[in-house]
């Protein structure tokens, strides 16, 4: 059975809101208005998505599915590189971000929509839209995190990295630890989500089929499909975020170029 | 057979003269000017470690012409601040006879290399880095300030096995503020002049 919510539900929904707020006001925690602000951003933000995705749904047009897909991969490549401690200088950080989420991205939903749909309407937006969205969600997730891991200590490391080159040692050696943290770091969002499934987090597609009326071992088998694919998502995009941007910062000579940083400060002689 | 030299030429830039020099197998060259004129980066550049427009050859062989971390094998530099990468000091050269002679000629007592790098003191590690240099025999040395850290007494004992490697044959340029370091070992003085 599945239970359509009424403007009642979401109106008593709100009223628990405002009560948290109430709450907030009260013992003067400083947070209701910022609880307010982004329960509204929420609400019009997912009534839009859910008015715009009927709209693309009813069109059921490929080439609109598309469309919206390369619109999610460039905001994804934004907020991977909108969060990091040190950028890249010019467009690169662009390029290496959009072709870290892109790649993973588009391989792992092109496989689970081949599989699960059918080569035939592989691109029906109903099922394309949301599993390209979570595929998404992961890889950014995880190029995020492991650049922001590769980002923050190369500056640190930069004597221990400049000493083995200076050795003798190829940059890809000099640069192995740290490369092999940042890719582990990326991972760990993914581990997580899969140690913790069904004992510490139901997880929401499973939860969202189950509401939505599916048989509890359908959900879960579900799932773990879902999960084994956004596991690859993530160790790929973390693995191409980090690799092409240690390309970038070294050069063929196997010199450290964190010159191609912004705000880098040389060294004085 | 005679060792090739290690020669290089900078044309002038913003802030630095154009300079040459000439380091013979078996000699020592002491890089002076004034601070900030870049010492440390000319010693990045004839490694390789920072991108330059001047020529540099080793003998015949221009630094273009081998691969990098070859030519930094034989041309090697020795950083004033060591970097260390790994969980002990020994795992970070081969212990041997040879590194075991050099740690004493140092002073530097042989419990340190089961040590992390970050428990020795400043002077200790630059010694080890020095240690981990000279285990690789390499042809040339670029040494920066290589006992800034160290006692007038521990100095001495570092010159003494520098000046023995150059007897040996490897040359040596160094980066120095220590007047009385630069008249024991050098042969010359390659001095970099602000424009």
């Amino acid at each position: 059975m599945v239970i359509a919510l009424t403007p009642v539900d979401l109106v008593t929904a709100v009223a628990l809101m405002l009560t948290s707020a109430g709450l907030s006001l009260f013992l003067s925690l400083g947070f209701h208005k910022g609880m307010v602000w982004a329960s509204i951003r929420m609400v019009v933000q997912l009534l839009l998505v859910g008015s715009l995705l009927r709209l693309v749904f009813r069109q059921d047009s490929a080439a609109l599915t598309v469309l919206i897909f390369l619109a999610m991969l460039t905001a994804a490549a934004h907020e991977v590189g909108a969060r990091q401690p040190r950028r890249l200088q010019g467009g690169w950080r662009h390029l290496i971000n959009g072709a870290a989420v892109s790649m993973s991205t588009i391989f792992v939903s092109a496989f689970a929509l081949v599989t699960v749909l059918g080569a035939d309407n592989w691109l029906e937006p109903a099922h394309a839209i949301p599993i390209g969205g979570i595929i998404l969600g992961t890889a950014m997730n995880s190029a995020s995190i492991a650049l922001n891991a590769l980002l923050s200590n190369i500056g640190n490391e930069r004597d221990a990295i400049e000493a083995q080159l200076a050795l003798g040692g190829s940059r890809f050696s000099a640069l192995s630890p740290l490369m092999r943290r940042a890719v582990n770091a990326g991972i760990i969002p993914v581990m997580n989500q899969m140690v913790g499934a069904g004992i510490i987090t139901m997880p929401g597609i499973m939860s969202g089929q189950i509401l939505a009326g599916q048989d509890p071992l359908n959900a879960a088998t579900y799932q773990v499909f879902l999960m084994l694919l956004l596991a690859a998502s993530g160790t790929a995009s973390a693995i191409f975020a980090v690799y092409f941007t240690v390309f970038r910062l070294s050069d063929e000579r196997h010199r450290l170029r964190l010159d191609r940083l912004e705000d880098e400060r040389r060294p004085k002689g | 057979m005679t060792k090739p030299s290690l020669k290089g030429s900078f044309p002038p830039t913003s802030t630095v003269d154009a300079m040459e020099f000439e380091l013979a197998a078996h000699s020592c060259l002491v890089l002076t000017g004034p601070s900030g004129v870049g010492k440390t980066t000319l010693l990045r550049k004839i490694a390789d470690l920072d991108p330059h427009d001047g020529v540099i050859s080793l003998g015949p062989i221009k630094q273009g012409d081998l691969p990098a971390p070859e030519w930094r094998r034989r041309v090697m530099y020795v950083a004033s601040n060591s970097g260390w990468w790994a969980g002990r000091v020994r795992d970070h050269f081969s212990v041997d006879d040879n590194t075991l002679v050099l740690i004493d000629a140092f002073a530097v007592g042989r419990d340190k290399l089961d040590a992390s790098p970050s428990h020795l003191s400043t002077g200790e590690r630059q010694r080890m880095a020095l240690v981990r240099a000279l285990s690789l025999q390499p042809d040339f040395l670029l040494l920066d300030e290589p006992t800034s850290a160290l006692d007038h007494e521990t100095a001495l004992k570092v010159k003494a096995v520098l000046a023995d490697r150059k007897r040996s044959g490897c040359g040596l340029l160094v980066v120095t503020h220590d007047s009385a370091q630069a008249e024991r070992l050098s042969d010359g003085m390659l001095r970099m002049r602000a424009r």
